[in-house]
């Protein structure tokens, strides 16, 4: 029964991952934290992880500020090749 | 009233829907030059194929399928990329330490972590720089889950993928961005 909770720590890592998101199930929040107990080096990258997500999170929020479009000299070119076509 | 029968009229079609694809090709593929090719294609494709329009959905509806179908065919073409996409691991792929950190690999302190998470332009330039870094598919779905986030199913039903195949690249984006971070601003 122990076995079945018991992770490597890239299969730790990888719930770890998945829980930035909170998308980790209940079992596997659970193996997690049962690992943490033995593995410290996880403990670290979860600890970190944490900070990054916080970054990529501040990052998410300025690249959604930005508008993007074509350029309207794209646009015209896009527009004569498109005419030259429809013939 | 009678419903009106949609038609295409692609001589606004630029006008119209151009930013519109654009916007949609760009949040998910991250590159300019792609997007407008992409969109491009999508017009070609949509005056191609303009007798099989039926009228059932709008013109914009019917050239963002046509879209759709481009990004997939992307993701699919640099998924097929092996040998490049599959560079160093952070783990033992067999033997007794199988699944367990690479000596070399494992995280070290940070050095400074409240000074280094103040926000500012440097932190986003490097940020981009180490996404730009990895393998071009797990910047893909990295980059639409974490910077556009976009919800799970969203992204497997986009690009054809199983949730659990989703989460192992982002775990393999993640661990791979996290060294690229340590090593370029960390513990610069």
């Amino acid at each position: 029964m122990f076995k079945k909770l018991r992770l490597t720590c890239n299969e730790a890592t990888t719930i770890c991952d998945k829980n930035q998101y909170g998308e980790a199930t209940f079992l596997e929040k659970l193996k997690l934290n049962i690992h943490f107990i033995y593995c410290r080096i996880c403990l670290k990258y979860t600890k970190q992880n944490i900070t990054l997500t916080n970054l990529y999170k501040g990052h998410a929020k300025s690249c959604k500020t930005i508008k993007h479009g074509m350029s309207d000299e794209d646009k015209l070119a896009l527009k004569k090749q498109l005419e030259s076509i429809n013939r | 009233m009678s419903p009106e029968e949609i038609t295409l009229n692609p001589n606004k079609w630029i006008d119209k829907y151009a930013d519109y694809l654009f916007n949609y090709a760009i949040v998910r593929v991250n590159n300019s030059d792609l997007a407008k090719d992409l969109v491009q294609e999508t017009f070609f494709a949509g005056l191609k194929s303009a007798k099989n329009f039926q009228g059932k959905s709008t013109e914009r509806t019917w050239l963002i399928s046509i879209l759709k179908r481009k990004v997939i065919d992307h993701y699919r073409k640099i998924n097929s990329k092996k040998g490049q996409a599959e560079v160093r691991m952070n783990f033992y792929a067999d033997g007794e330490n199988e699944g367990n950190w690479l000596e070399e690999r494992v995280p070290q302190s940070w050095d400074n972590t409240a000074e280094k998470t103040m926000e500012n332009e440097e932190l986003r330039s490097q940020i981009d720089i180490c996404i730009d870094n990895l393998p071009e598919k797990y910047a893909m779905v990295f980059r639409m889950k974490t910077i556009q986030e976009f919800e799970t199913e969203e992204i497997c039903k986009e690009l054809g993928i199983t949730a659990s195949n989703l989460w192992v690249i982002i775990h393999r984006a993640r661990t791979q961005l996290r060294r690229c971070m340590e090593d370029n601003w960390f513990n610069k």
